[in-house]
């Protein structure tokens, strides 16, 4: 039940967050700090993510067949595949490691 | 002229389509990370962002608490404020058009419409990507849900590889130059450095801490990193459109 409340609450501000870019005076966008914060920010939470999904379960670090996961996607993408492709690849690849006997 | 003869539009529904099928993806690692299906409709409906509804489900997925889920989730959507200010200036909605505007203000609408030069262009192209993505995204969203809550065991299909490569794809298009591959360097070491002494869903906040102090500090671009996920103008990268080879901050 307790997720719902935190799901609803994130659901709020996302919406505030969009909101209040519509509210505020045009002549906040010429400092350039907010925006850079808000870019530096989008990439440093994504490549956290990324090695969160990949190399932690909960508290502990391991090196199993998401690790290829995360070779198959990065080679994908170097190929310029779409997302779609990028994301059934890493799927494919977990899988096929864990077929194999490696978790 | 019709609606489809502009290519604003006809850019916007290539647009939706490509982002709305990776909605599918959302929805099956949604259910097996451990939400319900209403629980993941309620994401693509009312939070409508696929890099924090993807932050939200990668939480809770490693274990992380909801209110860490929350506040990744909540931290990733600061540039759509960033983008709605951009917006705004482009397309001066007025009344309740203000409202909704808002809700559909995400990457690919801000980069189709600000990659437009003539103003009645912007607004239809905003407007198309939007409507067409929330629709298709939410429509996506559902049949992953309901394909992924029929499959079993996630790891056998190979479903928390699916995330990682999620993660990756949508921080890829933000890497271009050295710096933004720094930052991401920086901040994927001081999460392997926090991951064994905090709570699950703690390192990536304070990977964001991080990032927010390099921003805040460096001299960098002022777009870095606020690229579309797919990006509306990539197959005209050879052509001459230069608005294909920046952010939609870089236009807007």
């Amino acid at each position: 039940m307790s997720l719902w409340i935190w799901l609803l609450i994130a659901c709020a501000l996302a919406y505030a967050w969009k909101l209040v870019g519509y509210f505020v005076p045009a002549r906040l966008l010429e400092d350039p700090r907010m925006s850079r914060v808000a870019g530096t920010m989008t990439i440093g939470l994504l490549a956290s993510l990324t090695v969160v999904n990949t190399f932690a379960t909960g508290q502990s670090l391991a090196v199993d067949a998401r690790l290829g996961a995360l070779v198959a996607a990065a080679v994908a993408l170097a190929l310029r595949a779409p997302f779609l492709v990028v994301v059934l690849a890493g799927a494919g690849t977990a899988a096929l490691l864990r077929m194999l006997g490696w978790n | 002229m019709t609606l489809l003869a502009s290519p604003a539009v006809r850019m916007g529904i290539s647009i939706s389509i490509a982002t709305g099928l990776y909605g599918v993806s959302f929805g099956a690692l949604s259910v097996t990370s451990g939400l319900n299906v209403w629980q993941t409709m309620a994401l693509s409906l009312l939070l409508f962002s696929g890099g924090s509804q993807f932050a939200f489900i990668g939480v809770v997925a490693g274990g992380g608490s909801g209110i860490a889920a929350m506040s990744a989730a909540t931290l990733l959507g600061m540039r759509n404020g960033i983008y709605g200010m951009q917006l705004n200036a482009l397309l001066h909605p007025t009344g309740w058009r203000k409202y909704v505007a808002a809700q559909l203000t995400i990457d690919e609408s801000t980069a189709t419409s600000s990659g437009q030069t003539d103003p009645a262009e912007q607004r239809r192209g905003f407007w198309a990507a939007g409507i067409g993505i929330y629709v298709l995204w939410n429509l996506f969203t559902a049949i992953g849900a309901l394909a992924g809550s029929g499959l079993g065991d996630p790891k056998q299909w190979g479903l928390d590889g699916a995330a990682v490569a999620a993660f990756l794809g949508l921080l890829w298009p933000r890497l271009k130059g050295r710096e933004p591959v720094a930052i991401a360097a920086v901040c994927a070491v001081a999460t392997v450095i926090a991951v064994p002494f905090v709570p699950a869903g703690v390192p990536i906040l304070v990977a964001a801490v991080v990032a927010a102090v390099i921003g805040w500090f460096s001299h960098g671009r002022s777009d870095e990193g606020l690229e579309p996920d797919v990006d509306p103008f990539r197959e005209r990268h050879h052509g001459t459109h230069r608005a294909g080879d920046a952010g939609p901050g870089a236009t807007g």
